[in-house]
């Protein structure tokens, strides 16, 4: 059983379009039922789930503080805080291409998809107090990132933000999202919709850093049209215990969907991602690389399907999963799959856990670069083929300071443990 | 034997590496058994052997490989021992090696990596970048491949270039080139041995070089060869070894009793 406070009677409560409300209820109505994943569940392997007490949670009241970072170069920015939507800025430019960043309303009913994909997907749709549509109208190529800040500050907070990104026939658009929180301890659990309408082109990226008090349990679920082509990409950085399924489906001929992303744990953090790519049409491409690192006592787990129904002949998949362990305590995850029902198929997967390549330091320390000046690099240039690749270059030097600061603190404390030791 | 050569200009500071007695175990099994050497300032010496010698072995040890432990012996660079110092101490106190085959190390590039060398040994970081580009047009380097990490998709030849490059950047007392000349085309050795010639010259690089072919010491001019049969060395001479070796191969060495040589592959993590 779910914690009282999540009840049909608090998700009616909510102010919004009747048909919204109505799902709303009807969500919560599940969630009453439901019971609490666990462990024992093949999905929530290796997760501390069974420590989530939601009735420490409550959707707040109030919003804060927004979030600080900010991006160049945005066409537009929509911020939340604490749940609440509180204010959204369009450039001219975009507004007269029809472009639209609003909350739901009365005629949006068909715009939002049920993503029942786990009890907590459900519980945004029952309890995401203002969800966010990003339109983009067909044939439109918008200019700089559309930006979704989301900042968490009340103590005890739930909080269920919800995008949807519909992106018109051959149309063309950058999405950012930004998870941030002050030093709180608070339930995060945001659903993204990711809609890309044949020939469109859409880059997704979502920098996750709440503060280590944050449970962040997320989904985002994707359908990619006829020669369509997304990318999706997250820094996961924050958070206590962070989690986020992404589910990504090839719908249409010829569509295409690289799944890039990197994920640093330090001190107790795990960061968990299960990823879904399905192939469900012909000449359909994937390409996944999830590279992460974990230090002091952090864990992470990777687990991936990859799926090609019988109709998707000409299917390219790959999915790549890296680790480093930088500390003996810490512990990583990889586990691939593939489940292919059609023969004429390219499909591919591989993964690895391990310390930092000892050549590499090696061949460093050789030149007369201090040890833990080598890992420092090694650690860094590991990171580098993904953030390479990441969509929204505005927001990557945001995401490059920020893992750097990580890797920073990981290189300093080893360096004094060293000199602890070598006494 | 072993002095400098006469038409150096003898700088103030003359450098030796010297190697006694020394005695390395690799993945629990003896490699050398009892090696002597010592190179000097301006020397060029070859260490030349069959496969499984102990020729890399010897190089990885003098520069610090983890794993390659020293059980018994002594190196040392101008009366220090180098011994217990990790591999970035022993390049501070002068050392520089090449690789067979150099490592790629994915999103590092060649000037962050010297202008992190060059800072902790209080140099000037600031000037690595001009150093690097004066380097890379000594030997033939393309300037597009210095934004490239470290000896990812380089051929032979560039990597060579490369490591040149980075030993004139960062001006060792004595360096250990473990087959230079291997996966070389005859331009890129010809660059290669060149620069470090003029190292020998200029800077009074002291130069150990590792080889199965006679081919790098006549274009490197090595004033002494040394046979490293099973872990010792055998013979040391002149040129004319080399020479010798050319007819008879390494068999007048090689003790009838001494069982085929052992390859060491060390394919894996060599962290213990």
């Amino acid at each position: 059983m779910i914690d009282s406070q999540f009840t049909p009677e608090a998700a009616g409560a909510i102010p919004g379009p009747d048909w919204l409300a109505r799902r709303r209820v009807a969500a919560a109505e599940q969630v009453a039922v439901a019971t609490m994943p666990s462990v024992e569940e093949e999905l929530w392997r290796y997760t501390p789930i069974g420590q989530l007490d939601l009735g420490r949670y409550q959707l707040a009241s109030d919003a804060g503080a927004q979030s600080p970072t900010s991006v160049p170069g945005h066409c537009a920015i929509a911020d939340t805080s604490n749940g609440r939507l509180c204010g959204v800025e369009l450039s001219p430019e975009a507004a007269d291409q029809g472009v639209e960043v609003r909350p739901l309303g009365d005629g949006d009913a068909e715009l939002a998809a049920s993503v029942d994909v786990d009890l907590f997907a459900v519980m945004n749709a029952a309890f995401s107090v203002e969800p966010v549509l990003v339109r983009v109208p067909p044939g439109v190529s918008v200019e700089g990132p559309i930006v979704v800040r989301h900042w968490i500050d009340a103590e005890g907070a739930a909080v269920f933000p919800r995008l949807i990104v519909d992106a018109g026939a051959d149309s063309s658009v950058e999405v950012l999202e930004l998870y941030g929180s002050a030093d709180v301890a608070a339930f995060v659990s945001p659903v993204v919709e990711i809609r890309v309408a044949s020939a469109a082109r859409v880059g997704y990226l979502a920098m996750q850093d709440l503060g280590p008090k944050v449970w962040h349990i997320g989904s985002q679920v994707s359908h990619i049209g006829s020669q369509a082509h997304m990318r999706a990409s997250t820094a996961a950085l924050g958070g206590g215990y962070a989690r986020m399924r992404l589910d990504t489906h090839l719908s249409g001929r010829g569509a295409t969907g690289d799944l890039i992303s990197l994920y640093f744990g330090d001190g107790d953090q795990t960061l968990d991602f299960r990823t879904f790519q399905d192939h469900a049409a012909p000449d359909t491409t994937s390409s996944l690389l999830f590279k992460g690192a974990v230090d002091d006592s952090s864990r992470s787990v990777y687990t991936g399907l990859i799926r090609v129904r019988p109709d998707a002949r000409g299917t390219n998949a790959y999915q790549t999963n890296r680790n480093i362990k930088l500390s003996e305590d810490a512990w990583a995850e990889s586990v691939p799959n593939l489940e292919i029902e059609n023969n004429e198929v390219h499909c591919s997967h591989a993964s690895a856990v391990g310390p930092i390549d000892g050549e590499q330091l090696f061949y460093l320390e050789s030149r007369g670069v201090p040890t833990e000046t080598a890992e420092r690099l090694i650690v860094t240039g590991f990171f580098d083929e993904v953030l390479d690749q990441f969509p929204v270059l505005e927001a990557v030097p945001a995401v490059r300071d920020r893992l750097q600061s990580k890797i920073e603190g990981f290189s300093h404390h080893h360096a004094i443990e060293r000199s602890g030791s070598g006494a | 034997m072993n002095k400098p050569r006469s038409d150096l200009a003898m700088s103030e500071s003359i450098s030796e590496l010297i190697v006694e007695s020394l005695h390395v175990r690799v993945g629990g099994q003896m490699v050398l058994n009892g090696v002597d050497l010592r190179v000097a300032s301006g020397e060029v010496h070859a260490v030349m052997g069959p496969n499984g010698s102990g020729k890399s072995t010897l190089a990885y040890a003098i520069m610090g490989r983890p794993s390659y432990e020293v059980t018994a012996g002594s190196i040392t660079l101008n009366g220090a021992d180098l011994v217990d110092l990790s591999p970035w101490e022993r390049a501070h106190a002068g050392l520089f090696s090449t690789q067979q085959y150099p490592t790629e190390v994915p999103g590092v590039g060649l000037e962050i990596m010297l202008e992190e060398a060059v800072a902790a040994t209080g140099g000037d970081r600031s000037a690595v970048e001009a150093q690097v580009a004066a380097e890379a047009e000594l030997v033939g380097f393309d300037p597009d491949l210095l934004y490239r990490s470290l000896n990812v998709d380089l051929s032979g030849g560039e990597m060579k270039r490369s490591e040149a490059v980075q030993l004139g950047v960062l001006r060792p007392r004595i360096a250990i080139l473990d087959e230079l000349d291997s996966g070389l085309d005859v331009d890129a050795l010809a660059a290669v041995s060149h620069r470090i010639e003029l190292a020998t010259h200029q800077d009074n690089l002291g130069v150990l070089a590792i080889t199965h072919f006679s081919r790098l010491l006549t274009v490197l001019h090595a004033d002494v060869v040394h046979i490293l049969i099973d872990g010792v060395i055998r013979e040391t001479g002149g040129p004319e070894l080399a020479a010798q070796l050319e007819d008879t191969g390494y068999d007048p060495w090689v003790d009838d009793r001494s069982v085929a040589p052992v390859e060491i592959h060390l394919g894996g993590d060599p962290w213990p």
